[in-house]
């Protein structure tokens, strides 16, 4: 199935309310240094495309670039990075974000039941720790208010290392973004928002993948 | 597939008359048992038997043939028939007006290849006969309203308002053998068996709209394939109108895929199940004793309004310990109020913990058990009661009552007191529930451990759930609260 860039990813989750940062697509080293100093350092860089899904285990993703030098030697290095099979690449210049929280949010379409959404708790060991919550598509605001409720680590949702609480609204606005993608776009067979960091207690992804089908079923 | 009717439903589950296709004179087959369970239970219909020789069965006369029967009669058949015989048979029965049929008659879809295209084309004709084909290759079904006793094995259950459908027809046996121990009865039992033409949703749907059934109890092991859509809608429906308790079989064969996505590699099939059944507003339960459990705890008990629970206890350790249980749940142990706190200092010594749990440390008298009860369970802060160490008198007086003293040393006097108290501690459990509108859950290990005990006996024989332990009425109680929560948010009443 083929995916979409991260940028269009965004693109299209971004229209139904999901909230990411601020962040720009560029094409050249020269054009993401101009784009940092737009977004405020520090920054991070990526390398983007149609035929690139998974960025972080290619080495595709420079953190925290704090300096004009910086930004050009990493979006030089990623270009020079990008393969035939990638085809057409561009860079993502976004602001780098510190949050202590992380959740995992996304869709999936379930053999039995057809697309879900999903809440989980995120970060590196999401899979092994494995606290989500799923519902079928479409939800209500009780269904999401529910999702949140279901996770067992509720610490994590309270206020946390002098953090504010979680705001679960804003968490619910982005599950019913995701279940109105869903069904605004059946040509959608899963989504990830991972991860959906919680910054000053309010939700935003910063990655996202879609994943879309061809034939719509 | 074509949805049933009311009408065939209560051709199955209260029908005018049953006739045992395939009555046997083995008292090991089937067809034997099947119609001594129905000539032994109460049944007060017309009772009709088929056998290849027209032998009596059980001093019941038999038909060689169902066209020797009388017309319009018969509402069920129970078919204990090889399965090559049930078509012919099932024309038979069209013909004399029957319109469901439970097929006991094991070899088909379980049976291969062979035996499903012989459950299809059993199914299409029942469809085209206008015959409700509960089976095959299923234990019976069991209506406790009309003495009905439609089953090839045993027990009876006590009635009751637990509607129970299950794809596994020993399930059915356990539930039936909780409500036997318990006092908490049954309405409807039946098993799925393959579940050919009427599968547990269908089951489900005709509790919701049968007026013997409070509480919905269901087990099944999985969904069939494309319909997971439609019995989510289905079961959110009667979840609407009804509690709908379910234990689900097949857990553990649940693997993590490989997925592209995140998402899709946490997408466990028990997961999907899991977020599905609660969007349904469907209690899990984590066992198939916990959903006896709650199943039977929602039968007796009213919904909490709230989720502050008070523990009443005679005895420290066990409110302590449902103190622990509480803390793993949705369920809160109440603040006590202060002017509740004052109003049980003026029946108890000043001994009492003073703190939920309400530990009455032995400063119980004759009276102080019912009116705390009433103090706590009326109070507007408290929304549930738990109340523990129910028992221990009698437990006492059982000892006395057997050993060499008895009945002299004022040991006859004492035993009965102390029997009489125990009693009357339940009573007052369930008049406080009664009065209050609000659930008061009794729990004890004598329960199991001395189901004679005037404290259990007393419970059992009201009908209510006496709890097996504190963290099994706790566990109960949370399914009761989560049921509250999902109907109060969605506006719905709480019945």
């Amino acid at each position: 199935m083929p995916t979409l860039s991260e940028a269009g990813s965004k693109e299209l989750l971004g229209g139904f309310g999901v909230p990411f940062p601020a962040e720009h697509v560029v094409t050249t080293a020269a054009d993401a240094v101009v784009a940092a100093e737009a977004v405020g350092y520090p920054v991070v860089v990526k390398l983007g495309g149609d035929g690139i899904a998974h960025k972080t285990e290619r080495g595709l993703v420079r953190l925290n670039l704090s300096a004009a030098d910086a930004v050009r030697e990493a979006a030089e290095a990623l270009l020079a990075a990008a393969t035939p099979e990638d085809g057409e690449v561009h860079l993502l210049v976004a602001p780098m974000l510190r949050a202590t929280r992380e959740l995992i949010a996304g869709l999936h379409r379930d053999e039995q039941f057809g697309t879900t959404v999903m809440l989980g708790v995120g970060g590196i060991l999401a899979e092994a720790v494995a606290d989500v919550a799923f519902r079928l598509v479409p939800i209500t605001r009780t269904d999401a208010e529910e999702m949140i409720d279901d996770l067992a680590t509720q610490a994590l949702l309270g206020e946390f290392r002098g953090e504010p609480a979680v705001d679960r609204d804003a968490v619910a606005d982005v599950l019913l973004g995701l279940s109105q993608a869903a069904t605004e776009r059946p040509d959608v067979a899963s989504a990830d928002l991972n991860p959906l960091l919680i910054v000053d207690g309010r939700p935003i992804a910063v990655d996202a993948l879609v994943e879309l089908e061809l034939e719509p079923s | 597939m074509t949805r049933h009717t009311p009408e065939q439903f209560r051709a199955l589950f209260d029908p005018r008359a049953v006739l045992v296709a395939g009555a046997s004179t083995h008292p090991g087959k089937f067809g034997f048992v099947a119609l001594h369970n129905i000539l032994s239970c109460g049944y007060q219909g017309g009772i009709y038997a088929t056998n290849r020789d027209g032998a009596a069965v059980l001093g019941i006369a038999t038909a060689r043939d169902v066209a020797e029967l009388p017309d319009g009669e018969i509402d069920l058949a129970f078919v204990c028939t090889p399965a090559g015989a049930n078509p012919e048979l099932l024309k038979a029965c069209a013909a004399k007006g029957i319109t469901a049929a439970f097929i006991a008659s094991a070899g088909y879809g379980e049976a291969g290849d062979e035996g499903r295209r012989a459950q299809d084309e059993l199914v299409a004709l029942a469809e085209e006969l206008g015959i409700l084909l509960a089976g095959p290759n299923g234990q019976g079904v069991v209506s406790t309203p009309a003495q009905l006793c439609a089953q090839i094995v045993g027990p009876y259950p006590p009635r009751g308002r637990i509607g129970v459908a299950s794809q596994s027809g020993n399930l059915v046996s356990a539930f039936q053998n909780y409500a036997g121990q318990t006092g908490v009865g049954i309405s409807r039992a039946v098993s799925a068996g393959n579940a050919a033409a009427v599968a547990v949703p269908d089951f489900l749907e005709y509790f919701a709209t049968d007026p013997e059934t409070a509480v919905a109890l269901a087990y099944i092991e999985g969904v069939a394939v494309g319909e997971g859509r439609a019995v989510y809608e289905r079961l959110r429906q009667v979840s609407e109108r009804l509690p709908v308790v379910l234990v689900k079989g097949g857990r553990s064969a649940d693997g993590q895929r490989a997925a592209a996505s995140h998402t899709g590699s946490l997408a466990s099939d028990d997961r999907v199940f899991d977020g599905m059944a609660r969007q349904a507003g469907v209690q899990r339960a984590a066992t198939v004793e916990q959903a006896f459990d709650v199943a039977a705890t929602f039968a007796t008990q009213p919904l909490p309004q709230g989720n502050r629970v008070a523990v009443v206890t005679t005895a420290g350790g066990w409110g302590v310990a449902t103190a622990d249980a509480l803390s793993q749940t949705s369920l809160q142990l109440a603040a006590l109020p202060d002017d509740l706190r004052a109003a049980i200092d003026e029946h108890l010594p000043p001994r009492w913990s003073r703190n939920n749990p309400i530990d009455l440390a032995g400063g119980e008298t004759r009276d102080t058990v019912p009116a705390v009860l009433d103090l706590v369970a009326g109070h507007s802060e408290i929304d549930a009661v738990i109340f523990l160490g129910i028992g221990i008198q009698s437990n006492e007086a059982k000892l006395m009552r057997r050993g060499r003293f008895y009945p002299d040393h004022g040991l006859e006097r004492i035993v009965a007191y102390h029997e009489r108290q125990d009693a009357r501690f339940a009573q007052a459990a369930i008049e406080a529930s009664d009065r209050t509108g609000k659930p008061v859950l009794v729990a004890t290990e004598l329960a199991v451990a001395s189901p004679d005990n005037p404290a259990v006996a007393t419970m059992r024989e009201a009908g209510r759930l006496c709890h097996a332990s504190a963290n099994r009425a706790v566990a109960a109680l949370d399914h009761l609260w989560q049921r509250s929560r999902w109907l109060q948010r969605r506006g719905l009443p709480l019945g």
